[in-house]
């Protein structure tokens, strides 16, 4: 059964077609990434994806059921989770806290500091746990959303452009945690302007142009469509 | 033994300024000194401490919705309103045998709570935030200011108790305790003192355990960054809503114990001066944190009144002054500013010595 179904999704930012008729389906278990040029629409289809933004119209199915009306703490509780393009990680709290938000309502106690003391050691945070989030370097501020966003322990796991700001030896360690996950029975969606990082991750991959599915396949037929690299192509000249 | 230990544990937190033997030893010290106080004072300057004590509720409540909540609610003096009104109409018809008053009084901040309820519902169910859940809350305010002040004629009246319009209500019955042979009248000095003391020293240690609780982390959580909060799988809006009830019960203690204790309540308690002057105390103390809040409301009103003395518009004016100090020196509260250096400064002595 497929996880995430999205059917004819349209939002309007008044006379802008954010997303138009976009249909797309992600399978239970794949890694799949969403890419396409700047302003494509692909964080708008997110917000709507989390119940964020609202759809002029269609519909969206997670695990078979209609979500659409549902408000964004629900669809949480039901199995998404999410790390938005700009880090939206608790600025005022230390990083131990933030990690204690995110981890309470799973665990209490000392399992709950337990938890906290493991996902610091997986994000490599330890020494920065009595810091200011706020004080955190973007790349670090970045490792810290994902750990909230994975300490829900989603069924489906969205990332918008999770390594942003990341060297290359970081990206490639943010790949191999996707992996890690993916092999535990996480789903992802991931938007991603890096492509080593899509190449290292994608099982397949949706472009999205003008709000629109431009393309789909694997990551070998994307590159080697031509339309797909006109368009970016088009945007380098732009 | 380990039950204290646990005890102690759950009052502290990242959300509250003291923690340790240190703070807790300092704590006992004011404690006790707060009761023996009124051993070596006369009944009036007791009676006068009752007055700064009746206050720090409201700025408690501020403390919990502002402070911690991140929503600037202009609108407590509503509920301070509502809750003395309500203890007044209730004593007055009813009077205080068999132990009344304190029913009025639990009845009165429960109305209060109730109507934040269904105003609170409105705001956080509408999205309502910012700087638009501060003008609505000031209107609600204003709104029952006016509508108090003109009720003087005799029409206006609820069973036997007259609202009195722009004077106010008075003569109600003090809290009163039923005690075999002669019930206790809590009239405003030592009684009220030691009721009122105790009242706040278990919302003092119940708002610490609430805020460093897990319901305290999705508070805090909200002010941050409402929208990864509700990422997290949180209802915002009901935290929300139920924060600002458990502030408007704050309030709404404020203002039975205030009518409680002057036997009267008149409209301007709900106006615009009386709205504003808690969030001054709130701002000055550090509306972040629960410590700095009592301290900062009994230092800034003590000054206050000493300043009145001099001429209320020196009062006023120095108010003023504090606040911009606050701004421009400690824009987060000049008590816990202080705070937070001395426990920095604590720690670098404990490092040099350790
Ligand atoms: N809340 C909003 N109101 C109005 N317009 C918006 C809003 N959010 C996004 N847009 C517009 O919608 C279009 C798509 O934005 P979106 O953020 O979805 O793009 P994107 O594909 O994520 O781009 P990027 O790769 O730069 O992150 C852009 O033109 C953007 O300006
Ligand atoms: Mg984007």
């Amino acid at each position: 059964m497929s996880l995430l179904e999205l059917r004819k999704l349209n939002k309007h930012f008044g006379g802008l077609h954010v997303t138009n008729a976009v249909d797309l389906t992600l399978e239970a278990g794949e890694i799949h990434c969403l890419i396409g040029p700047n302003g494509a629409g692909k964080s708008t289809l997110f917000r709507l994806i989390l119940g964020e933004h609202h759809p002029g119209s269609g519909d969206v199915l997670f695990a078979g059921e209609n979500i659409t009306a549902l408000k964004s703490f629900a669809r949480i509780r039901r199995g998404l989770s999410v790390k938005f393009q700009v880090p939206g990680v608790f600025k005022g709290l230390s990083v131990r806290q933030n990690l204690e938000i995110a981890l309470q309502s799973r665990h209490r106690g000392r399992e709950l500091e337990a938890e906290i003391d493991r996902l610091l050691v997986f994000l490599g945070l330890e020494s920065e746990q009595a810091q200011s989030a706020g004080n955190l370097s973007h790349g670090q501020k970045q490792w810290l959303e994902i750990g909230m966003a994975i300490s829900l322990k989603p069924s489906l796991l969205l990332l918008d452009e999770p390594t942003a700001g990341m060297s290359p030896e970081e990206t490639h360690l943010t790949g191999e945690m996707v992996q890690r996950l993916n092999a535990g029975g996480m789903t992802v969606l991931a938007i991603e302007h890096d492509m080593a990082f899509v190449r290292q991750v994608a099982q397949r991959v949706t472009v999205l142009h003008l709000g629109q599915v431009f393309a789909q396949g694997s990551i070998d037929e994307i590159v080697a469509d031509e339309r797909v690299a006109a368009i970016y192509l088009g945007q380098a000249h732009a | 033994m380990s039950g204290l230990v646990s005890f102690f544990r759950r009052l502290e937190g990242p959300q509250t300024v003291g923690r340790g033997p240190a703070f807790w030893s300092l704590f006992a010290v004011v404690m006790m000194i707060a009761l023996a106080y009124p051993l070596f004072s006369d009944g009036y300057t007791v009676g006068n401490t009752v007055y700064f004590f009746v206050w720090v509720f409201i700025a408690l409540s501020l403390c919990l919705i502002w402070g911690y909540g991140g929503s600037l609610s202009f609108g407590q003096t509503a509920f301070f309103g509502i809750a003395g009104y309500g203890y007044g109409i209730l004593t007055l018809n009813f009077g205080s045998a068999y132990g009344f008053t304190l029913v009025a009084l639990v009845a009165a901040v429960a109305i209060a709570a109730f109507f934040a309820a269904l105003l609170g519902y409105f705001m956080f169910f509408g999205r309502i935030a910012g700087v638009f859940l501060g003008i609505v809350t000031l209107a609600v305010t204003l709104m029952l200011e006016r509508f108090m002040a003109q009720t003087a004629g005799p029409e206006w009246h609820i069973g036997s108790a007259r609202l009195n319009g722009f004077n106010g209500m008075s003569a109600m019955p003090p809290l009163t305790i039923p005690w075999p042979g002669e019930p206790i009248v809590l009239f405003a000095d030592v009684g009220l003192y030691y009721f009122v003391l105790g009242l706040l020293v278990f919302v003092y240690l119940a708002l610490r355990i609430l805020m460093n609780s897990s319901f305290g982390n999705v508070i805090v959580a909200i002010r941050e960054n409402p929208e990864r909060a509700e990422m997290l799988g949180y209802d915002v809006r009901k935290y929300q809503l139920i924060t600002f009830v458990i502030g408007a019960a704050l309030a709404g203690i404020s203002g039975v114990l205030y009518t409680a204790w002057g036997q009267y309540i008149t409209p301007s308690s709900m106006g615009m001066t009386a709205a504003a002057l808690p969030l001054i105390w709130v701002a000055v103390g550090g509306r972040s944190d629960l410590t700095s809040t009592v301290v900062g409301t009994l230092v800034v009103l003590a000054a206050f009144q000493a300043l009145t003395i001099y001429g209320s518009q020196y009062a006023l004016v120095f108010m003023g002054v504090l606040l911009v100090l606050t701004v421009l020196i400690a824009p987060n509260g000049l008590v816990l500013g202080t705070m937070n250096w001395l426990g920095r400064l604590a720690a670098r002595l404990s490092q040099r010595a350790g």
